[in-house]
């Protein structure tokens, strides 16, 4: 099989390419957007505390 | 407790301890992401590059690989929050409240995932994007049932009493999970039948079933691996004016 042939999906490129995309971006976005809220929030702790 | 093994007492014990649990799920957190990789490689090798095409559906039929393990998830994930809402409920454990609404985005991401893929597959099979049969619409409800336990949990202030009202909702809502998982044999319907969890011989060939297998199994690291980032940014929400998150600031300036 070679890579073109692999890529197209016999035809079916759009809707097998589009699935594992879209899952792809969902899947990150599940774990970014916690570990980005976790380290804005331990940031906005620390300055708390030296300000105190 | 004589029927459970000490050990795994003890280990629930410390668990349910939000400190032990934060830094526990921090060093747990590489081993999860590596078995997690793994899985899905060989999964995504074996579903897209081994496996045959489909005698009928051709190459369509891929996306199977991420549409049935997605599927899987969104019931087992429902089941997981309902249930560990429900110890939260009884026994207010704060852990168990926490891993309830922190199930709930990725539960309801797996949902999208099935619902949209499921949409993309479809589209050259079915030739509709959608169809209001009892598969796709007991889907959609469960969607709006995590939606709703999100929602409900962001209006009410009080974290503990929003728990409450989250696990009460959640638990009415398992009365859906089976009406989607039989929908296929109570109603007709243009989605396809159960191929896999047919005891007596799953309708797929094994060159087929193994990477869906593995495929499912790296669906379940990936819900441990996001649940418990957002369990870990949940608690120090809760947490923030405890000792032991105090401890941790100051040490770490």
């Amino acid at each position: 099989m070679t890579m073109q042939e692999f890529f197209a999906m016999g035809g079916y490129a759009f809707y097998v390419w589009t699935s594992y995309g879209l899952t792809l971006i969902v899947l990150l976005a599940n774990i970014i957007i916690p570990v980005v809220q976790r380290r804005q929030f331990l940031r906005s702790l620390t300055l708390k505390q030296k300000r105190q | 407790m004589f029927l459970i093994p000490d050990p795994v007492v003890r280990f629930f014990h410390r668990m349910a301890s939000p400190p032990h649990f934060y830094a526990f799920t921090q060093r747990l957190m590489p081993w999860l992401v590596v078995i997690f990789l793994l899985l899905t490689a060989a999964g995504l090798y074996g579903g897209l590059y081994l496996a045959p095409a489909d005698y009928q559906q051709g190459d369509s039929y891929r996306i199977i690989y991420i549409h049935v393990p997605s599927a899987w998830m969104s019931l087992f994930i429902y089941m997981v929050m309902a249930v560990a809402g429900g110890i939260g409920l009884v026994w207010r454990i704060k852990l168990a409240e926490i891993v309830a609404i922190s199930s709930a985005p990725v539960g309801a991401s797996f949902t999208f995932i099935a619902l949209v893929t499921g949409s993309l597959w479809g589209k050259p099979m079915w030739g509709t994007w959608w169809v209001w049969d009892a598969r796709l619409t007991s889907e959609l409800i469960l969607l709006f049932l995590y939606l709703g336990v999100i929602g409900l949990y962001g209006a009410i202030d009080d974290k503990r009493t929003a728990s409450r009202a989250v696990a009460i909702l959640a638990l009415v809502g398992v009365v859906n999970i089976p009406i989607i998982h039989y929908s296929v044999e109570w109603w007709n319907t243009l989605h396809q039948g159960p191929t896999v969890t047919k005891m007596d011989k799953p309708s797929i060939h094994v060159s087929m079933l193994i990477p869906l297998l593995l495929m499912a199994v790296a669906f379940k690291f990936y819900y441990l691996i996001a649940m418990l980032q957002r369990a870990r940014t949940e608690l120090l929400l809760r947490e923030r004016n405890a000792q032991w998150v105090k401890a941790m600031i100051s040490e770490s300036k």
